[in-house]
């Protein structure tokens, strides 16, 4: 049976890799997603976990590594933050189009410069085009659950494409945890053994990636594009099969207090449990704020979120990423134009906040509230606003 | 022409756009790229087949005489079949000649 112990949340992200028994794990170490692939790399050499631990010299390398793994029909995972993810940026194309289920936890960390180790968003941001499906953990026990939900849908016949679990640096991957272990045989009843619908082997001889001509290369992306879309199905699938089995529920966009809300909070990651904790005050003040988070980035739930804010008019949108010289946050600028023309679309406020390892506090929520009331009245929306910053 | 067997919709390209048939570049006929073209003097060919060995796209075949011959539908006209000959044997001449 399932235990509940305190444990580092990426300790227990490797429990979950390693409880889905994977074949390689090609990985290079940056700060702050180093605890995982170090435990991966102890249960290797402790004899716990039967696989090929590649110590690679870049993550360039690393993600070449999986690409070869994952085409060999190896069950491959790997992990990434920040500046490594940027360098692995050329190979995180190839697997999406390629079709090969790689698995990655990227421990979110902001980018240079100045140089940050701590977290935001904006690692993944860049990425955010690469044609992999893309989740995100709010607490550690998201973080192993939505670990052992990737691997069970990358590997589907029907999906077939690379996955991502963001987990946010530090504030989740160095924090201890009560969090509920599943046993061997429970993962080995959700997460059955990978079978490729094509893989390399000299008895039956395929060319993976080859080069595509102007007559290919669109129907090729296209092709990638509408298995990404269409995956959204047996991921809501894994997730509530995950749910009969094991009683947690996950679901491509959350709520929280949104019934009857006016101004709704917007969040992905870990700031949404601070966020509750905001809603619940200004709830107690008589305020209407209800919060809805993303759980599902790409591909984007935009019916299940058109749902899930109801009739409010005021959305706050938090982006932790600055797009430099841009209209708007990557979040909101998604939001904004998924409610383009659609009557009686709420007004979108766009905020950044929490940069490099900044706090989001309670307060700061309020702050946002605040704002998107009072701009709600008197302002067109347009562009972004910094949370926080001093001026002077 | 290998191209033209690839104008399929999104829907029936190949999985991945993996190629499943192993050995179709044999249908991939490169020499429409060509600018120069090799020829051979027989009379100062010693039928040594370096040409043969360092064309990069195994473009020569050999004669029943025991001649190499560039393949035109292949040959990109590199020109490195002239430049490995040891008795200046190969020419290349401009393809609109």
């Amino acid at each position: 049976m399932a235990k509940r112990v305190g444990i580092e949340v990426s300790i227990a992200v490797a429990e979950a890799v390693r409880l889905a028994d994977v074949d390689v794990v090609p990985a290079y170490p940056i700060t702050p997603q180093t605890h995982i692939v170090e435990h991966l790399s102890e249960f290797v050499a402790n004899g716990e976990l039967d696989a090929e631990f590649i110590p690679v010299e870049s993550e360039h390398a690393a993600m070449s590594c999986c690409c070869g793994s994952s085409a060999a029909g190896a069950r491959t995972f790997t992990s990434s933050s920040s500046q490594g993810l940027s360098l692995m940026s050329e190979i995180l194309y190839h697997p999406g189009p390629m079709r090969l289920p790689i698995v990655m936890v990227v421990a979110n960390r902001a980018l240079a410069a100045p140089i940050s180790i701590w977290n935001d968003h904006q690692d993944i941001m860049v990425q955010r085009d690469i044609g992999w499906i893309q989740t995100f953990a709010e607490n550690g026990q998201d973080a192993f659950d939505l670990t052992l939900h990737a691997f069970r849908v990358a590997e589907d016949r029907r999906v077939s494409l690379p996955m991502i679990v963001n987990i946010d640096g530090f504030t989740l991957s160095h924090v201890i945890e009560p969090i509920e272990i599943l046993s061997k045989e429970e993962v080995g009843r959700f997460l059955p053994p990978f079978k490729p619908r094509f893989r390399l082997d000299t008895k039956k001889p395929i060319s993976i990636g080859p080069v595509g001509v102007p007559e290919v290369y669109t129907e090729a992306k296209v092709a990638h594009n509408e298995a990404l879309k269409a995956s959204k199905r047996v991921i809501v699938q894994a997730w509530k099969e995950f749910a009969n089995l094991f009683g947690r529920q996950y679901n491509p966009v959350e709520t929280y207090r949104s019934e009857d809300a006016e101004v709704i909070l917007v969040t992905m990651g870990s700031i949404s449990e601070t966020a509750m904790t905001a809603v619940d005050a200004m709830r107690d003040a008589g305020q209407k704020v209800g919060l809805v988070r993303i759980r599902l980035w790409r591909p984007f739930p935009g019916p299940e979120f058109k749902k899930a804010i109801g009739k409010a008019g005021v959305l706050a949108v938090i982006d932790r990423c600055l797009p430099p010289g841009a209209v708007c946050g990557p979040v909101g600028a998604e939001l904004r134009s998924l409610f383009y023309k659609v009557p009686g679309a709420p007004k979108i406020f766009s905020f950044v906040a929490g940069l490099g390892g900044r706090d989001v506090t309670v307060d700061r929520f309020k702050e946002i509230v605040e704002k998107a009331r009072t701009y709600a009245k008197r302002r067109p929306v347009e562009n972004y606003e910094v949370i926080g910053v001093r001026e002077q | 022409m290998a191209i033209l067997d690839a104008i399929v919709g999104w829907k029936t390209l190949p999985f991945g756009c993996h190629v499943l048939e192993p050995g179709n570049s044999a249908r991939f006929r490169t020499g429409d790229w060509r600018s120069q073209r090799p020829s051979t003097d027989r009379e100062k060919c010693i039928k040594c087949g370096m040409c043969w060995i360092f064309c990069p796209d195994m473009a020569y075949r050999q004669t029943p005489e025991g001649y190499f011959e560039a393949d035109m539908e292949y040959c990109k006209g590199c020109g490195i079949c002239a430049n490995e000959c040891p008795k200046d044997a190969i020419t290349m001449s401009p393809e609109e000649e």
